[in-house]
């Protein structure tokens, strides 16, 4: 009744082409935003911050990132754990080299090195495809966190290997560092991730999203048509670089604070990031936030649901939390391929016809 | 959208999860355990001890001077993120002290909980440099740590080879994270001062994959291999030392690598394998009477209760009682038995572990006696060998605890702690 395409009348091209056709989809995304700009930080405490938001924000982010690549462009990449190292340890040398210059500029500086690596490692996607260039992603993974552990200018040289952020102040509030307030830090990657999504979104409706979309589909064909595969191509994994890249300066800064990559952007890192746009959605901007939120929060929410409430051993708990995930995983690709995104398509189709399907 | 539907019904639930209020009048100890995962084998003894020995002070004594006291554990799976979640989670149930039992999640929560002021003790762990108490202020680490390790293996070694092991070479064996980084300083400026060649063979997590790193030590036959190791690694280790036929009085092990669980699988093969400790082992005690009385029988024991008078079940006992000693110090020190995480530190900087006390506590003779101070947080950094016997499944002590070298390790910590202290803007100082 309320969810309906009727009485809504669009009067422009841009009107008749905008992301969110149905009234009710656009009030609704206002009321997030000012719920999520405007009341949630005043209630967020360290726990929520750091244990909920930051990792779903800051995944939501590289899960937009490799959705780019992989879910529209059609290049699979196991290399995201390595661009996240990337852009982590850009961050830390931009830090630590010029301390006045301000985080957000890092942050995007790192965005844009990694995006130049990725480019790098995109060389081969020009020869080889499918499972190949899986293959030859990995090797890139593989490679950068080795030569994070190897080389020890890249940790300025400390004697444990780790890198860990030194304290930076966004307006005058500290953004990075154990002094960072918890909503500050929750409103510093929030803004990112919709800047993350804005400018996702954008680029793919326009000519460089259908130019990797035809790759996608069918290479040969998009190069007849005039697509050029080179700079669909690399471009893809620029942008997609980018995203990822901001993701992994996010990641260590401002949630971490101090990290060891093998441990923090091991291959395990490229592979959760994979199964959240799997399960989110390839090709769906939307899908990547509800992958990443499935695989962020169900497993804080299942832990706490069985150790917090119902008080059940640790261990015990920890292997059945394995269980049902890997569970939910399996029933939701058995129901739907395309992922959650496509079940909310479904149901939003539904919703137009209720209350009268016929 | 659906996100935020997502999200909301999550918030909910999750706010159900979390909201069980702190406990009134207890003293709060988490204990952020692994049971799962490479490391579980190492874990799992050590927070059964933790909890066993807290259980025994509240089913026995009615807790630390009349207040009972409150494990909240949390599984961290030795990751670091699992680890901040369970930090977050817990700091507000008004935690006395953490004690992560791993270096990663240490580094992790230093800056943390000296902003939120909760006290961290990291027993022969996490940042060796701590032991400087007037840039480290809310971060112990006796009775010894990892640099005291390393000099404790070279002296080790010295000993064997009557003083001399110049134009020797000793292989380190080790984990590739902090962790096993810790040592390389030290053992580096040891190989300086005593002439020999130091080979650094790292073994990346979880450390199952040894083959090339033990063909390395085959090949080079280095005099003496010391093992920073923990977790699945210690055990695939040990087993590739006997592949080779690597004489195992050579093979010196980290304390973190001298569980029983890490040379039980070599079988025969791993007898003579040695490993540093800074307590006693075995159950040779008259407090393990008193745990079989009042928790083990009672039923109360935490995990399997099968891991009774084990190395790391030691370590975990040892874990707790010198918690709850501080905590009884800070009771003394503030007259007050609800004592908060910062009079908790006071007691810890105060602390004083005497033979007396231990005897009293029914551990005569298991660890060394040391004080704490607020310049020096580290102890006095004793330890001693112990080396396994395959045949009496056991292990037992073959030297004394011996000090480290402190003019190789004071400089260096003096160096590293400074550095620490510059980078984040501490003046240090005892107030």
């Amino acid at each position: 009744m309320l969810y309906r395409e009727a009485g809504d009348f669009k009067t422009s091209y841009q009107a008749d082409n905008q992301t969110f056709p149905i009234r009710f989809d656009r009030v609704g995304l206002r009321v997030v935003l000012v719920l999520a700009l405007g009341v949630v930080p005043f209630f967020i405490n360290d726990y929520w911050a750091n244990a909920v938001a930051l990792p779903f924000l800051i995944y939501a982010i590289a899960a937009i990132g490799l959705n780019i690549l992989v879910g529209f462009c059609g290049q699979v990449s196991l290399g995201t754990g390595g661009f996240m190292a990337v852009g982590a340890y850009a961050t830390y040398k931009l830090m630590t080299a010029f301390p006045e210059v301000s985080i957000i500029i890092h942050v995007l500086l790192a965005g844009g090195i990694t995006a130049g690596v990725g480019v790098l490692f995109g060389l081969p996607s020009l020869r080889i495809k499918g499972f190949y260039l899986a293959v030859a992603t990995l090797a890139a993974q593989f490679f950068l966190v080795w030569l994070f552990n190897r080389v020890p200018w890249f940790y300025n040289y400390s004697a444990s290997g780790q890198i860990s952020a030194p304290e930076r102040e966004v307006l005058g509030y500290a953004v990075t560092g154990p002094n960072a307030e918890a909503w500050v830090t929750y409103l510093f990657c929030l803004l990112f991730l919709i800047f993350a999504a804005v400018v996702a979104r954008n680029l793919t409706r326009g000519t460089m999203g259908r130019s990797w979309m035809g790759i996608r589909d069918m290479d040969i064909a998009a190069e007849i048509i005039g697509v050029n595969p080179l700079s669909a191509k690399l471009s893809a994994f620029a942008v997609s670089s980018f995203f990822i890249g901001i993701a992994g300066a996010l990641f260590f800064a401002v949630y971490l604070g101090a990290v060891e990559v093998g441990e923090a952007f091991g291959i395990n890192k490229s592979f959760l990031v994979l199964f959240m746009i799997i399960i989110g959605g390839l090709g769906r901007i939307g899908g990547s936030l509800m992958g990443a939120a499935f695989l962020v929060l169900l497993p804080v929410l299942l832990k706490n649901v069985l150790v917090g409430s119902l008080g059940w051993p640790t261990d015990l708990a920890a292997h059945l939390e394995f269980m049902i995930v890997g569970a939910l995983i399996v029933t939701f690709l058995v129901a739907e391929p395309h992922g959650l995104a496509q079940l909310w398509r479904v149901a939003k189709e539904k919703l137009r016809l209720w209350p009268f399907p016929h | 959208m659906a996100k935020t539907k997502m999200s909301v019904a999550g918030a909910a639930l999750l706010a159900a999860g979390v909201i069980a209020g702190p406990a009134a009048a207890e003293l709060v100890f988490p204990d952020l355990s692994y049971r799962t995962g490479p490391y579980a084998a190492n874990g799992i003894p050590f927070s059964d001890g933790y909890q066993d020995y807290l259980t025994l002070l509240n089913e026995r004594d009615g807790g630390i001077g009349g207040e009972m006291i409150e494990v909240i554990e949390c599984e961290t799976g030795y990751n670091t993120e699992k680890g901040v979640e369970c930090y977050e989670a817990t700091k507000g149930e008004g935690a006395l002290i953490y004690q992560p039992l791993s270096t990663g999640i240490t580094y992790q929560l230093i800056p943390k909980a000296t902003a939120d002021g909760i006290p961290m003790h990291t027993m022969g762990y996490g940042r060796t440099s701590a032991k400087n108490g007037e840039v480290f202020r809310w971060v112990f680490n006796y009775p010894a740590n990892y640099w005291d390790g390393a000099s404790h293996a070279i002296n080790h070694i010295l000993d064997v080879n009557d003083g001399d092991i110049s134009g020797k070479t000793i292989a380190l064996v080790y984990h590739n994270s902090a962790y096993g980084k810790e040592p390389i300083r030290t053992l580096e400026e040891l190989a300086e001062k005593h002439g020999y060649e130091l080979l650094l063979l790292p073994v990346d997590h979880p450390g199952q994959e040894q083959k090339s790193q033990w063909l390395q030590i085959r090949r080079a036959k280095p005099d003496n291999v010391i093992m920073w190791g923990w977790g699945v690694m210690n055990q695939v280790a040990i087993q590739e030392a006997v592949n080779i036929r690597y004489p195992m009085e050579n093979f010196i092990g980290i304390w973190w690598s001298g569980s029983e669980n890490d040379v039980l699988p070599a079988g025969d093969g791993a007898d003579g394998y040695k490993a540093l400790t800074f307590h006693n082992l075995g159950m040779d005690y008259p407090v393990y009477d008193d745990l079989k009385e009042y928790v083990v029988d009672a039923g109360m024991a935490a995990g399997a209760g099968d891991q009774l008078g084990t190395a790391l079940y030691n370590r975990g006992m040892y874990a707790a009682m010198l918690a709850a000693e501080a905590a009884r110090t800070a009771q003394e020190i503030h007259g007050t038995a609800q004592i908060t995480p910062a009079m908790m530190r006071d007691g810890m900087e105060a602390l004083e572990m005497t033979e007396e006390k231990m005897a009293g506590l029914g551990l005569p003779n298991f660890g060394p006696t040391f004080n704490v101070s607020c310049s020096n947080h580290g102890g006095d950094g004793l330890g001693a060998v112990a080396q396994w016997d395959a045949e009496a499944g056991s292990w037992s002590l073959i030297t004394d605890y011996g000090p480290s070298d402190g003019s190789v390790l004071d400089p260096l910590i003096s160096a590293d702690s400074m550095a620490y202290a510059e980078e984040n803007g501490i003046t240090p100082g005892c107030e």
